[in-house]
């Protein structure tokens, strides 16, 4: 009896508010679209927030709610859109495939340290002190903070300097945001031409600092047949919608400043 | 009559449970950004209190203590304050999708918030009546919707301000509530 009793009082009590609670939810009961569980369950639940919205189930919600197209979702790519299209009975929108990438080359052979840096192992706390640690104060850093927060695991360091592996990459845009230098940007995938230099130095404080940078010569500006790649502060950048990849200005980039990703 | 304005009155100031008695400072800290919220925070954990009390104070003294059972205050409580934090939360969904929204997470957080449990034990060891307990209940939810009313104003302050980069979002914020902390001790010796 000991036991009985306070065992069946509490029981009691669970069972009472059991009913109560079943009652109340039949009462307050609210209609939830089952779309909107279905495409979240679709997408890949990383939570980046690349699709303009807080997190996958509030991008789930703005689909069925506000028709927003459905090929927003990077990590998840084509294969996602095709889900969720296949969910809301849509043909499934275009995807281009995206990929981030780092427009820095100054490895180590290429440029030197100033001074060794004994501080905090994070690109952002050593570009609060002078600049940063390197010859070059607008390339890579190389402390990772690009690959902390990277969801993929798709940010490795060869050489002092972060590579992307365009097979990892969901092109979320995390690196880009934290980036110190802002070196990092997200383009379509089947573009493999990129200038690899952020430097806004003038031309001989870029060579000086380091062998890979762009002079900002603008021999690929003339050589490029399409127009698509021009020279703004002391770099070139390259106009994705109207880059062929002929490689036109690979070829004629005195310093070997612009390369290609493609395999 | 004279006592249970005491008691009204010292649950909200003297004893206020956020800023005197440390409890409840999770939902003080997390949803006092915007007023809006803050008062809806407040209304909720004030009513889910007055119906943990009401139900708790007869539980307690008509079932657990007949039996001996007083050792199960904790748990037939907890019980109870989850039942109506579920209930609070389902009728929010239902009426107010907007407020449910924005009190997020901290809206079944009031079933671990240690203030509402706070009151229906307190109501016990002070061996309260069964009205001195309701209004206990009541100043203690007034209490802490003023707390959080008045550190809503505060932030919305801090948010405009000029801070140390070291000291911007978590610790200028709990420097703040320290100091409206010591503000409340001010009432202390009121009804003394």
């Amino acid at each position: 009896m000991t036991y009985l009793i306070p065992a069946l009082i509490v029981g009691g009590c669970g069972v009472l508010a059991g009913v109560l609670l079943t009652v109340a939810a039949k009462i307050f009961h609210v209609e939830v679209d089952e779309r909107i569980e279905k495409i979240s369950g679709a997408l890949p639940q990383a939570n980046c927030g690349a699709c303009g919205y807080a997190g996958c189930a509030d991008y789930a919600s703005a689909i069925v709610e506000k028709g927003i197209p459905t090929n927003l979702c990077r990590p998840g790519g084509a294969d996602a859109a095709g889900k969720i299209a296949a969910i809301l009975g849509t043909a499934a929108a275009d995807v281009v495939p995206m990929v981030a990438v780092v427009h820095c080359n100054g490895d180590c052979n290429a440029t030197q340290r100033t001074f060794v840096f004994t501080g905090v192992k994070s690109c952002k706390a050593v570009k609060r002190f002078y600049s940063g640690d390197g010859m070059c104060k607008y390339g890579c850093i190389g402390l990772g903070d690009c690959a902390a927060v990277c969801e993929h695991d798709a940010i490795r360091f060869e050489n002092g300097i972060a590579k992307i592996d365009p097979a990892l990459c969901g092109a979320c845009g995390q690196c880009a945001k934290v980036c110190p230098n802002n070196l990092i940007t997200i383009k379509p995938l089947d573009k493999h031409i990129d200038v690899l230099c952020s430097s806004a130095d003038n031309g001989k404080a870029t060579k000086l600092n380091c062998r890979n940078g762009c002079i900002g010569c603008r021999i690929c500006e003339k050589k490029c047949p399409n127009g698509a790649i021009f020279v703004n502060d002391f770099h070139a950048s390259i106009d994705y919608n109207k880059c062929t990849g002929c490689g036109a200005c690979m070829e004629a980039c005195p310093v070997k400043a612009i390369h290609t990703c493609e395999k | 009559m004279k006592s249970l304005m005491v008691i009204l009155l010292s649950a909200m100031l003297t004893d206020n449970f956020v800023l005197s008695k440390f409890m409840g400072i999770c939902p003080f800290l997390g949803v006092s950004k915007k007023l809006d919220s803050a008062t809806g925070m407040g209304i909720a954990v004030t009513f889910v209190m007055m119906c943990a009390t009401l139900v708790t104070y007869p539980i307690h003294h008509g079932i657990l203590v007949p039996n001996d059972l007083e050792y199960f205050d904790t748990v037939v409580f907890i019980l109870v304050i989850a039942l109506f934090v579920q209930l609070v939360e389902t009728m929010l969904k239902k009426c107010i999708p907007s407020l449910y929204k924005s009190l997020g997470v901290y809206l079944p957080l009031i079933t671990t918030n240690c203030a509402v449990l706070g009151v229906t034990v307190l109501n016990i060891d002070n061996s309260y009546s069964f009205g001195e307990s309701m209004i206990n209940a009541l100043g203690g939810g007034l209490g802490f919707m003023l707390a959080l009313v008045i550190f809503s104003g505060v932030r919305r302050k801090l948010e405009y301000a000029d801070i140390p980069e070291t000291f911007k979002g978590v610790p200028s914020t709990l420097i703040a509530a320290s100091i409206v902390s010591v503000s409340f001790m001010g009432f202390s010796g009121l009804f003394s």
